[in-house]
């Protein structure tokens, strides 16, 4: 059977991917540069009798989603930089109280308003720390259109399988360029759906272990009179705040969720790594033009190589170090202050990591990136 | 004729019970007035869910043998309304305090009233936000003393009942713990009615707000409500001026010429199908 | 059957908040010495209910069970 083609935005693609994914409820509230999301949900979701809401603010959109969840949806919001903000206080209400959806965040210049129209990469650490106190996160970040497309198939699947929410990482030019993806027919997909309980009503506790660290969600409606509260909860989802080992051991089980199954999460591309000496870190889309660089490099016999997490967080710190091990030195290339540089630095045992980054809403030239590693050479 | 278990039994989680809320506070009342309403509106405790915000009131929902979510200051009504529009089959009501509606809420409050979607939002009222120790909220009286207001409160007040009213809510009736019975009508009511319902049940603080004002014990914060109640129909006749410091109680609205919000997004799916 | 005789109280509930007592239209409720309330005149009780529907902490109960 002949594969389907389509060129598409990255916006266009990410409303696909979850379409695909089985989305069946968008909430979200308009921002650019990811406004387009949220006009094709609005088109295609009543196509397949899913809903699309256009909430008054994007605190009431991702609480929508979380809602939606609640209630047995696949939900997803799509904001930028200065929504995402707002919407952290939820968002920690979803990683607690362990609701599956997808966040997608268009990133755009910031701080602030920032500039809405132009690409950077400012909210990587926003995407790990943005809600108060400790938790694990999962975030993906695609570098083209069509891994837009495949890896909010996989926010998804992700969502549903670990119970929580998961960031997908777009910027404001990858959102707005067209490329061709190639569309997967439906078997080809695999679709995770949430594990849900089997045991008697009464013997329900939605927030115990099961084994696999995830406990099964039951859906709102299905007969189990379940109830979660945002303050620290034990498996019962009432509040437990009565000991510190109480306390201690709810957070340490949402870590631990993450932690074990570290590596059905983690993904990374890893080019011209076998021998390099200097070991490219980069995400998103400005990692293409790190592995043109990379290319021009090998031309002039440097042995450089890009290491591009496809998962940002959790961090493959592993893979990082084997491969820092190897090189002499590190280099990120991003388009921020340093974001990256800052968490590489953990995992490179003491080699010099140099930030290569151009700011200013434009995409870095490769031949200013081949500038740089000509330079550690 | 066969009997069934006592409300308190079939729909309250006993092994939850007492509840953490002061001695005398109003919102066991207002609570107990709401699980009365849903058993007598026959609803199936299976396709219940309540959501709750931050306060005191917000606790209610954990004494409740239904689904419930105790989700972040002020934005019960924008969970609920994911809850609803998810599953249309579901009654979704929302408990919320004064300061959680009409405050940090204010803004889900009136689009949920605009929208006009199906759920019954308990304003539980008592003045105050007590779960932070009696600050003032958008409904504390003027010139009443509380912990950021001891010099008297100068912030003008909401008449959250109005609020509903002039966002589009198409049920809205207020009532007082004094009324209790009244209060479990319009709750009843208020589940019933197909749109957003709001009924603001003013309730008492006696341990704070109540104290900082010298409002008396539990028992006389019930009966300064009897005092002050005036029903709608009287309160229409009378003037602002001899309405000052009264309550006015009772059904304000009950409208059936709005469509209800998820209603009418099947038309939007319809429209979507046939194009 | 006296309508007070079927006033049951859940002590571990009650915190003695007195509504039940002042508020009851025919006063026939009296409170012991921990401020907990006691049906002290059954024959007098209306079987109003109000002590059961305001109690604020569900410890009245006027019957067991209903119809």
């Amino acid at each position: 059977m002949k594969d389907e083609f389509k060129v598409l935005t990255g916006n266009e693609a990410c409303t696909l991917g979850a379409l695909a994914a089985g989305m069946d409820f968008f909430a979200g509230y308009p921002i650019t540069p990811a406004t387009e999301i949220a006009e094709y949900a609005s088109e295609l979701l009543p196509k397949h009798g899913g809903k699309y809401m256009q909430m008054e603010d994007e605190l009431a959109s991702i609480a929508a989603v979380i809602g939606a969840s609640f209630a047995g949806a696949k939900a997803m919001t799509a904001t930028s930089g200065p929504g995402f903000s707002l919407m952290q206080e939820n968002i920690g209400y979803g990683m607690l109280a362990e609701v599956p959806c997808v966040l997608v965040d268009v990133m755009r210049q910031g701080p602030c308003q920032g500039v809405a129209t132009v690409p950077a990469q400012g909210d990587l650490m926003q995407a790990r720390w943005g809600t108060h106190g400790d938790h694990p996160v999962i975030a993906v970040v695609p570098c083209s259109v069509e891994e837009t497309y495949y890896e909010t198939v996989r926010a998804f699947n992700m969502a549903e399988a670990y119970r929580t929410p998961v960031f997908v990482l777009s910027d404001a030019m990858l959102a707005h360029m067209s490329e061709k993806v190639r569309i997967p027919s439906a078997k080809e997909l695999t679709i995770v759906n949430r594990k849900r309980p089997t045991c008697a009503k009464e013997e329900y506790k939605p927030y115990e272990d099961d084994g696999t660290g995830i406990p099964p969600m039951a859906t709102f409606g299905d007969g189990y009179h379940w109830y979660v509260s945002g303050i620290i909860h034990d498996e019962t989802g009432f509040p437990s705040t009565n000991s510190p080992e109480q306390i201690s051991s709810q957070v340490k089980r949402l870590e631990d969720k993450i932690t074990r199954n570290i590596k059905d999460i983690e993904s990374y591309e890893e080019y011209c790594t076998e021998d390099a000496e200097i070991i490219i870190v980069s995400v998103g889309l400005v990692s293409r033009v790190a592995k043109g660089a990379v290319d021009a490099a090998r031309d002039r016999g440097i042995k450089a190589g890009l290491f591009r997490p496809i998962t940002l967080w959790p961090f493959p710190e592993q893979r990082l170090s084997e491969l820092a091990a190897g090189a002499k030195t590190v280099m990120t290339c991003e388009m921020n202050e340093g974001q990256l540089l800052q968490i590489v630095r953990q995992f490179t045992k003491g080699k010099p990591v140099i930030l290569v980054t151009q700011n200013d809403g434009t995409i870095i030239e490769a031949e200013i990136v081949l500038t740089a590693i000509k330079e550690v050479n | 004729m066969a009997q069934k278990a006592h409300v308190f039994d079939r729909l309250l989680r006993q092994d939850k019970l007492k509840t953490m809320w002061c001695s005398g506070c109003g919102n066991g009342i207002v609570m107990q007035a709401l699980v009365r309403a849903i058993d007598k509106a026959g609803l199936d405790p299976d396709k219940v869910v309540v959501v709750a915000g931050i306060g005191c009131s917000c606790r209610a929902n954990g004494y409740m043998n239904v689904c419930g979510i105790h989700t972040n200051h002020g934005r019960a009504i924008a969970y609920a309304t994911g809850v609803k529009m998810a599953n249309p089959n579901l009654h979704v009501i929302v408990v919320t305090g004064d300061g959680d509606c009409t405050s940090i809420g204010g803004n889900h409050f009136i689009h949920g009233a605009r929208r006009n979607i199906d759920m019954t939002v308990v304003v539980f009222n008592n003045s105050n936000y007590g779960m932070t120790g009696g600050q003032f909220s958008p409904t504390t009286p003027y010139d009443a003393k509380t912990k950021t207001s001891i010099y008297g409160n100068i912030d003008p007040n909401f008449d959250i009942s109005i609020l509903a009213k002039a966002s589009g809510a198409t049920y809205v009736a207020r009532s007082t713990t004094y009324h209790a019975s009244m209060l479990t009508e319009q709750l009843t009511n208020a589940i019933n009615h197909n749109g957003f319902s709001v009924v603001e049940a003013m309730c008492d603080c006696p341990t704070l707000f109540g104290r900082f004002n010298k409002q008396g014990d539990a028992a006389e914060m019930l009966l300064n409500w009897k005092k002050a109640a005036v029903p709608v129909k009287k309160a229409d006749n009378m003037t602002e001026d001899e309405l000052q410091g009264k309550v006015v109680i009772g059904e304000f609205v009950n409208r059936s010429d709005r469509r209800e919000y998820t209603d009418i997004y099947e038309d939007v799916i319809k429209r979507a199908k046939e194009s | 059957m006296e309508k007070g005789s079927e006033f049951s109280l859940n002590k571990d509930f009650c915190k003695s908040c007195g509504i039940c007592v002042a508020l009851c239209p025919v006063h026939v409720l009296a409170k012991d010495d921990d401020g907990k309330p006691v049906m002290e005149s059954p024959d007098k009780c209306s079987g109003c209910k109000l002590c059961e529907y305001r109690c604020p902490d569900f410890a009245i109960r006027m019957g067991g069970k209903e119809e």
